[in-house]
């Protein structure tokens, strides 16, 4: 396969599955998404959203329902997976338990024919690339998971793919592991200089490796931008929801002025940006905890009063739960430490109070 | 610590009472196997005339004995060489769950609840000179020489691999489907086909578990008896070792001969079954998953 293209193309990709009394669903649909070479891809969203389905059509291990997936001029969702050549990495590693490091990491090449004497020295530079230099002859099951894990982006790597797909691969692995393992496979994208796509569940991991996230709902794209866009500027509220967004409180519109509506409530007025075109008389703000602070602003706009009703410490800030008289719930991260039963004020920007149409 | 003081204080502390759980299982293999074994091997040593290794000497010395080991290898190494590499295949393409897969199971399996009596009453019928086979393959012309495919070696073979098969084909598709399939679709994004999935991923997993099945099939297959006498000819070509026994002790009433022979009987299975797990020693005998679940 030849590896100079300049772009991957999904158009209108589409999987059903036979569902519950025979009605066919869609668990993926309509995904269209056009990737530069270079870049890195992250398919974000819970379980059950699609995105591995996406993943496992593009590599060719599920056939499509509808639509097409384009290398350039030549289309590809006809081949099997061996005629493809992506490079994928599965959440379980998927190592051949019978084959040594190196005979594991040399499989693609040995499938492309190529001789023993050209197959060394890659697999030797795919083990350095990975760290794991002297590794060679282990079996998989002599490895530790993080091991494991590089032994698979090395497989998948050294047959030098147009594309790596890679299936949660961080999910097996510790906390610390993860943050270490995370920062390898952003390195060794850069060095291969090829793309990536990248199936997680997982806000943080999308947030810093992805050139851009492709949010993703019950088999429906949500929002395609960059990973700052995703998280100041969610387009809907799932995507809010998913980005961190705890604070989701319906109100009653007063006033739409520009993008700026006013909303209030039995107990509470606030100003924000709109977000989506807003119908009925009711809609939602959403914010984060991180962006709500103690105390009343400095013009007294978008302040609310309210008890503490929990505090959690959580060493650099605490997280702090505020009632309104009304009983709505606000969640806080607050650098202060309020004791429970307090009255305190709590206060937001106008432009990190995003305003959604109520569902 | 605490431990050395326990210890000291009741030295018999480490027997597990768990332990005697395996007392039920023991005393049955003791009074089953273990006994009537021995009392076979003592009982071939103690002859009706000569020295004690007189049996063996016979059995060795004796034109219609010792061929009888042949004649039983002629008829089980084939057989189980069919069923298990008819076996793989089939088990092969019904590891994918399908909707017909219940049902083709289902059929291939059937035989193992038919005993080896009503197979040969079956194929006799069927397979006989004057057999539906025959007589269809008359009937179109498909061919019209005799077709002689009973009391022979050709019938008892058929009957081996009929009623053999299902084990095998049973024991293989649970080795089958105990392979993570994820690791051939791993393989087919590295380039292997179909072809090289199975080359490359599954036979070297299924290895030894295909060598343990060569064993199993194998040992059922050399102590067949009843379709050789049914549906071979029991004096000449498929007179195998278990005949020669039972008629060592059934005919000439001789216990210690054919005590003998049932040891060499076993001796030959030993001979097989060690070579076969001898070589499947040297293959990779690991987990057959990818890595941690």
């Amino acid at each position: 396969m030849d590896h100079d293209f300049t772009e991957l193309k999904l158009d209108r990709v589409t999987r059903r599955f036979a569902g519950a009394g025979g009605h066919a669903f869609a668990a993926l649909n309509e995904l269209t998404l056009t990737i530069q070479r270079g870049e890195f891809i992250a398919l974000l969203g819970p379980s059950g959203c699609g995105k591995s389905t996406a993943l496992n059509c593009i590599a060719g291990l599920m056939q499509l329902s509808g639509g097409s997936i384009w290398l350039d001029e030549t289309r590809i969702d006809t081949l099997p997976p061996e005629k493809r050549g992506f490079g994928m990495v599965f959440q379980n590693y998927a190592l051949f338990p019978h084959m040594t490091v190196a005979k594991n990491i040399g499989f693609g090449l040995k499938m492309r024919g190529l001789p023993d004497a050209e197959v060394s020295p890659r697999v030797a530079h795919a083990l350095k690339l990975v760290q794991l230099t002297g590794q060679e002859h282990k079996l998989p099951g002599q490895l530790s998971g993080g091991q494991q894990q590089r032994v698979a982006i090395a497989r998948a790597i050294v047959i030098e793919p147009p594309l790596v797909l890679m299936d949660e691969p961080l999910s097996n692995l510790d906390a610390k592991l993860r943050i270490e393992t995370r920062a390898e496979i952003r390195r060794i994208h850069k060095e291969l200089g090829r793309s990536t796509i990248y199936v997680t569940h997982d806000q943080d991991e999308a947030l810093s490796l992805a050139d851009r996230i492709v949010v993703m709902k019950d088999g429906v794209v949500q929002q395609i931008a960059a990973p700052h866009d995703v998280y100041a500027q969610p387009a809907n509220l799932h995507v809010a929801r998913f980005m961190g967004y705890r604070n989701v409180v319906e109100l009653a519109v007063e006033s739409e002025a520009g993008d700026r509506v006013t909303l209030t409530g039995p107990d509470l007025r606030l100003t924000g940006v709109r977000k989506q075109p807003l119908a009925g008389g009711r809609a939602v703000v959403a914010m984060r905890p991180e962006e709500l602070a103690l105390g009343a602003s400095a013009d007294g706009a978008n302040t609310i009063s309210g008890t503490v009703d929990n505090v959690e410490y959580c060493g650099r800030d605490s997280l702090v739960d505020v009632v309104t008289a009304s009983g709505t719930l606000l969640h806080v991260r607050a650098t202060g430490t309020p004791r429970t039963g307090d009255m305190v004020q709590v206060h937001v920007p106008i432009e990190r109070t995003l305003v959604y149409p109520h569902e | 610590m605490s431990n050395a003081t326990t210890a000291v204080t009741t030295p018999h502390a480490t027997f597990d009472r768990a332990l005697l759980l395996v007392v039920p299982a023991a005393a049955f293999m003791l009074l089953l196997f273990v006994y009537p074994f021995l009392y076979g091997l003592a009982l071939s040593f103690n002859p009706k005339e000569g020295g004690a290794l007189w049996n063996y000497v016979h059995f060795w010395e004796t034109d219609n004995l010792l061929p009888t080991i042949w004649t039983t290898l002629r008829l089980a190494l084939p057989a189980t060489l069919i069923n298990v590499g008819l076996a793989l295949p089939i088990a092969f393409k019904m590891r994918v769950k399908s909707p017909y897969q219940r049902w083709a199971t289902t059929i291939l399996v059937i035989p193992i609840t038919l005993g080896t009596v009503l197979i040969a009453e079956g194929m006799l019928t069927y397979f006989g000179p004057k057999g539906w086979l025959a007589q269809f393959l008359q009937f179109f012309h498909l061919y019209n020489g005799s077709i002689r495919l009973t009391h022979n070696y050709w019938g008892v073979l058929i009957s081996l691999v009929i009623s053999g098969f299902p084990f095998a084909f049973l024991l293989i598709l649970s080795y089958i489907t105990g392979i993570d399939p994820v690791l051939a679709r791993a393989a087919s994004t590295l380039g292997a086909n179909p072809r090289a999935q199975f080359r490359t991923i599954y036979l070297p997993l299924l290895a030894p578990g295909l060598a343990m099945c060569f064993c199993l099939a194998f040992v059922q297959a050399f102590s067949v008896f009843p379709s050789a006498v049914l549906l071979g000819s029991p004096a000449g070509p498929t007179r195998v070792i278990s005949i020669a026994a039972y008629e060592a002790a059934f005919e000439q009433y001789d216990y210690s001969l054919a005590s003998a022979i049932a040891m060499i009987m076993g001796f030959v299975q030993l001979i097989i079954v060690a070579a076969v797990l001898g070589l499947r020693n040297v293959m990779y005998r690991g987990p057959v998953t990818g890595g941690k679940g």
